[in-house]
């Protein structure tokens, strides 16, 4: 009889665990209530098949347990309860089936007015465009996809000039307004999830899908992919922002155009090296770093990653965080650099540098530490040479006491946990499946012999 | 049905005389069956110490050294692909598929032996091929069971290289595996059915195993297929799956392909796949309850016809995998109503099954527990996918755990359920020996109970919204704290319930010498597989002369019959009230 003790158990715990859990829905933040209202339809009718039909089970099981003075009853069938059944059945069924297919045919409805705006999904981190002044998003072609031109956006369409161009993981979205979201894939599939707007839709490369939705709550919200897409599928996150009218539109105004980035000087490496007389104290004439000093190797570090760590640097993203007194003293030597130009222009120099190689001064097994690097391969490189689609810099050369450290940093959240450093926020993820010093310097001595 | 005919001739029959022929390249459908069952449950334990590592990770994360992105991708896609199609699909339709449809139709063996065999070792092959992917350079393929392109061959994906080649080359063969065996069970049930055994007398057992082989023939081939086309994408770089494409920073030569057409072939086989799971269950399921609660299966003709309509309809919901995957939006409309549609059906074996219960005489042996096991899982595991199955309701809850949750109840723990209760049922049959009831209870106790504990807290972490599929899940502003508590307790259920197979195993193992004498028909059951002249039966089932049916498979209780049950080989006694002789005086 234990097993019908076991059936009420089971049935009251789970409707006593659903009203006191505390795990539900995250708050809505958009306009498809209905969704939620059709899971409440659904739940409840559910739950009171599930609570009858088995609380009818454990009846059975008790009143008909074997007696050897009985016999059980001969009845094939039962027409009439069958019909029945079948009949309650179909009934409920209808019941859930109408209030979805009356949602589905809202979601599938965009609205004429909802503006639009391009997501694109990349392994592993996301990008947006808008469609500038004209309201149109100008023609893109992977074929035009380069160091210059991540978008790929076609330099035969004019209409591409005024798109709006955001270059990192945080999208901006006004209150109330619909919107419908072009998701466009470079890659492989990804898929846009925010939980607080209930909707999701795949990024498939090849096509362009959407999705509509309006936000009706302000606040900051996860973006996360939720289609599988390759080793740091879980660390591709971003963030929508949904802003009052004038919040939005002072967002806006910072961002650039195609047409403004395509007008940004490259850096000169002639002005950068006058620059450079500064940094040159730590990290040596040459950018060969200096362990004394705790500087790293910065030779041939390519411009684009020493542009943004600058840039991180100067705006407190990086270098900000009390235990991290190296990247403090960093933070205020680069407010030697007046603008962006004065960063490009050495971060140019710096590229010219001739990238040497640093000693390994810490000792691992590099055997072990192979396998630790088939995850960071995927990013930085099966040979550690870095891979600018991926905003991942080089690692082969670099001071190994260096490395160590910012993986220790990453690991503990030192580095990478500002909510504007994308890049990093990846880095915090990746480095928390290194769980001990040893795995660092296996890791490490493998990356040393690259 | 000429093959009776033929299988009557005893001297037909070539009796293997040495070691090799009896036990290793067998023709008997009774050795080739446990070849079948005892190579899935190898494989099975792989996959269930892969979800070990999986739950360790989930449960514990930034605790183990030796898991990493990589490598728990690999777990992940390990785990689903060798317990879907190398545990389930072999051991339901390569196991008892193989062991019960000649003894349950009366024949002597199948109709193509040979061909029986060589499914066997294709299948043994394809194990091996599997296997082999844990040891090739890159490790085997984490593209996620559903392997979907581009990423499952392109650089940024575990295995991708050799691991995804041998996973598509293994699934091939075992397509040829199946197709040789499943052509077998077909054309054996249609042609080598004993006199009496009309297609209406037939077990459930069979009805669903036969279906679920049909399913089964129709459905491979759109997983051969998209197998082949990836492999050619991969090896000589045609454009089937594969669009023009930026990977990671590197412009590919592929164009024009689309990845949307792979996951219809894929799904198109795989929703098939689930009932090619679940109907063996059900039928398995039907005659373990109606035997233990000593009553005939209630309805058994809609039993019958739920059967062939849960077949036909499951070729035209595939698309309810794909409702966030880009289709037509129309498409919505129409996938989620057949889905829903299929739920009547379900519902209705549901029904029947508590409803053998009713007015029963129920024995709670250690098959019968299991099986009413089987029936509260499969209960939640159903409901549930009438939130998923429900267009709209999948946006939000879609590649969450509440999927994860929902399909491990339906057709993870309800068929491992009920191949407990097979295993446990017919065992006396396999090897004359009784498994002992103790462990048997005690391995269903915690079974039963840690699978809900696993799975019931999973469905609510889904509503939290929590994405399948991540490696860890770090910190996010809308999951709280708390759900990682969930999630420990989650692994902690999953490895007490991992380490209870052991008593299983070693069960089976022991009780194989140890184990209490069965004797014939130890659970007086009315189907012709007890009713041999030898148990375990001999080589061609029935000795000299093939058994003659004269009633149902679900004679028990049958008022005016002496004892409460009355075997199909019966024939109508004098006083009896069953439907025969009713069906007989008219």
């Amino acid at each position: 009889m234990n097993i019908v003790v076991a059936l009420l158990f089971l049935v009251i715990g789970s409707v006593v665990f659903h009203i006191l859990s505390p795990w539900w829905m995250t708050p809505i933040a958009s306009n498809w209530g209905t969704i939620d209202t059709t899971i409440d339809i659904t739940l409840y009718i559910t739950a009171v098949v599930f609570v009858a039909v088995n609380l009818f089970l454990a009846y059975c099981i008790y009143k008909y347990r074997y007696d050897p003075n009985k016999r059980a009853e001969y009845e094939p069938e039962n027409k009439k309860l069958e019909t029945w059944l079948t009949s309650i059945t179909a009934i409920g069924v209808a019941a859930m089936l109408a209030p979805g297919l009356v949602v589905w045919a809202d979601f599938v409805d965009v609205p004429e007015e909802a503006h639009p705006i391009e997501v694109m999904g990349e392994q592993w981190q996301w990008r947006f465009r808008l469609p500038g002044s004209d309201g149109i998003l100008g023609e893109v072609d992977s074929r035009f996809v380069s160091e210059d031109n991540p978008f790929g956006i076609s330099p035969n369409d004019d209409a591409g000039l005024d798109d709006v161009l955001i270059d990192n993981s945080e999208l901006h979205l006004p209150l109330n307004k619909p919107v419908k979201v072009l998701l466009r894939s470079k890659d492989v599939l990804h898929d846009f999830a925010v939980p607080q707007f209930r909707v999701k839709m795949d990024l498939v490369p090849g096509t362009v899908s959407y999705v509509w939705f309006t936000p009706t709550r302000e606040g900051k919200f996860d973006i996360l992919c939720m289609e599988l897409c390759g080793i740091a599928h879980y660390a591709m996150r971003g963030h929508v922002v949904v802003d009052n009218e004038s919040n939005y539109n002072s967002w806006l105004e910072d961002q650039s155009t195609w047409a403004d980035v395509q007008g940004i000087a490259p850096g000169d490496s002639i002005k950068g090296a006058a620059q450079y007389a500064v940094c040159s104290s730590c990290h040596g004439m040459n950018g060969e770093g200096n362990i004394a000093m705790n500087s790293p190797r910065i030779a041939g570090l390519p411009d684009w990653y020493i542009e943004r760590q600058l840039a991180y640097y100067k705006q407190g993203i990086r270098g900000a965080h009390e235990k991290d007194i190296y990247g403090q003293q960093m933070a205020a030597m680069s407010n030697v650099l007046a603008d962006d130009a004065a960063i490009r222009d050495v971060a140019a120099y710096i590229e010219t540098l001739e990238p040497g190689r640093a000693n390994p001064v810490l000792r691992g097994d590099a055997t072990r530490g192979k396998s630790h690097y088939t995850s960071c391969g995927a990013c930085h490189g099966a040979k550690g040479q870095g891979n600018f689609a991926l905003q991942a810099p080089a690692l082969a050369g670099q001071n190994d006491w260096y490395l160590k450290r910012q993986l220790e940093h990453f690991r503990l959240g030192i580095r990478g946990t500002h909510e504007d450093d994308n890049y990093g926020h990846q880095m915090v993820l990746m480095a928390r499946s290194l769980q001990n010093e040893q795995s660092i310097d296996d890791l490490l001595a493998y990356l040393s012999g690259l | 049905m000429q093959h009776v005919a033929i299988a009557d001739q005893v001297d037909e029959l070539h009796d293997p005389t040495s070691f090799i022929t009896k036990y290793i390249w067998s023709q008997d459908h009774k050795v080739i069956a446990i070849q079948y069952g005892s190579t899935a449950i190898f494989v099975g334990l792989i996959a269930l110490a892969l979800s070990g590592l999986m739950r360790l990770q989930l449960g514990f994360p930034d605790t183990f050294d030796f898991i990493d992105p990589s490598s728990y991708l690999q777990f992940v896609t390990m785990h689903g692909m060798i317990m879907v199609v190398y545990l389930l699909t072999a051991l339901l339709l390569g196991g008892f598929g193989n062991y019960m449809i000649p003894l349950m139709c009366g024949a002597r063996d199948m109709v193509f032996p040979y061909l029986n065999m060589l499914s066997f070792w294709f299948y043994f092959v394809s194990v091996l091929i599997l296997l082999a992917s844990f040891f090739v350079p890159g490790g085997p393929t984490g593209a996620g069971w559903t392997l979907y392109p581009p990423q499952a061959i392109l650089n940024g994906t575990p295995g991708y290289d050799w691991g995804i080649i041998l996973m598509l080359v293994s699934l091939a063969v075992f397509v040829i595996a199946f197709t040789m065996g499943g052509l077998n069970y077909v054309t054996t049930v249609l042609q080598a059915r004993t006199s009496g055994m009309t297609l209406m007398r037939m077990p459930l057992t069979v009805w669903a195993i036969f279906v679920a082989t049909i399913l089964g023939l129709l459905a491979f081939p759109a997983l051969l297929v998209s197998a082949i086309m990836m492999l050619l994408d991969k090896l000589i770089g045609t454009s089937f799956f594969m669009p023009a494409l930026v990977s990671l920073g590197e412009n590919l030569d592929y164009t024009g392909g689309s990845p949307v057409l792979f996951q219809h072939l894929f799904w198109f086989f795989g929703h098939p796949e689930v009932y090619i799971v679940a109907l063996p269950a059900f039928g398995m399921v039907s005659d373990v309850i109606s035997v233990h609660a000593r009553k005939n299966i209630f309805g058994y003709r809609m039993m019958v016809w739920a059967i062939v309509a849960i077949g036909a309809l499951s070729f035209v919901v595939w698309a309810h995998h794909m409702y966030v995957s880009v289709m037509h939006p129309a498409f919505g409309f129409f996938f989620a109503t057949t889905t829903l549609i299929i739920a009547v059906p379900t519902a209705i074996k549901v029904y029947n099954w508590v409803l053998t219960l009713w007015k029963g005489n129920i024995h709670l042996t250690v098959p019968m527990l299991f099986a009413i096991g089987f029936i509260f899982t499969f209960t939640h595991g159903g409901l549930t996918g009438l939130f998923l199955g429900n267009v709209t309701i999948d946006l939000p809850l879609s590649d969450t755990y509440f999927v994860v949750a929902h399909f491990h109840m339906v057709m993870g723990v309800s068929p491992v359920m009920v191949l407990f209760a097979a295993i446990y049922h017919w065992y006396p049959l396999m090897t004359g020996r009784m498994l002992d009831e103790g462990l048997g209870k005690l391995h269903f106790w915690v079974t039963f109970l840690g699978t809900y504990a696993i799975y019931l807290p999973m469905h609510y972490l889904g509503f939290l919204g929590v994405p399948r599929r991540y490696f860890a899940m770090g910190t996010t502003d809308f999951i709280p704290a708390s759900a990682q508590d969930l999630n420990a307790s989650i692994t902690i259920a999953a490895l007490i319930v991992g380490a209870a197979q052991m008593i299983f195993i070693y069960n089976v193992i022991v009780s194989l010498r140890h184990g209490k004498k069965a004797g014939k028909n130890p659970w007086r059951a009315t189907s012709l597989e007890w009713q041999t002249p030898d148990v375990p039966p001999h080589h061609g089932n029935w000795g000299p002369e093939l058994p003659k049916v004269y009633r149902w498979a679900y004679d028990y209780s049958v008022p005016g019959a002496k004892d409460d049950f009355i075997p199909q080989t019966q024939p109508v006694l004098e006083g009896e009230q069953s439907e025969e002789a009713e069906a007989m005086r008219k």
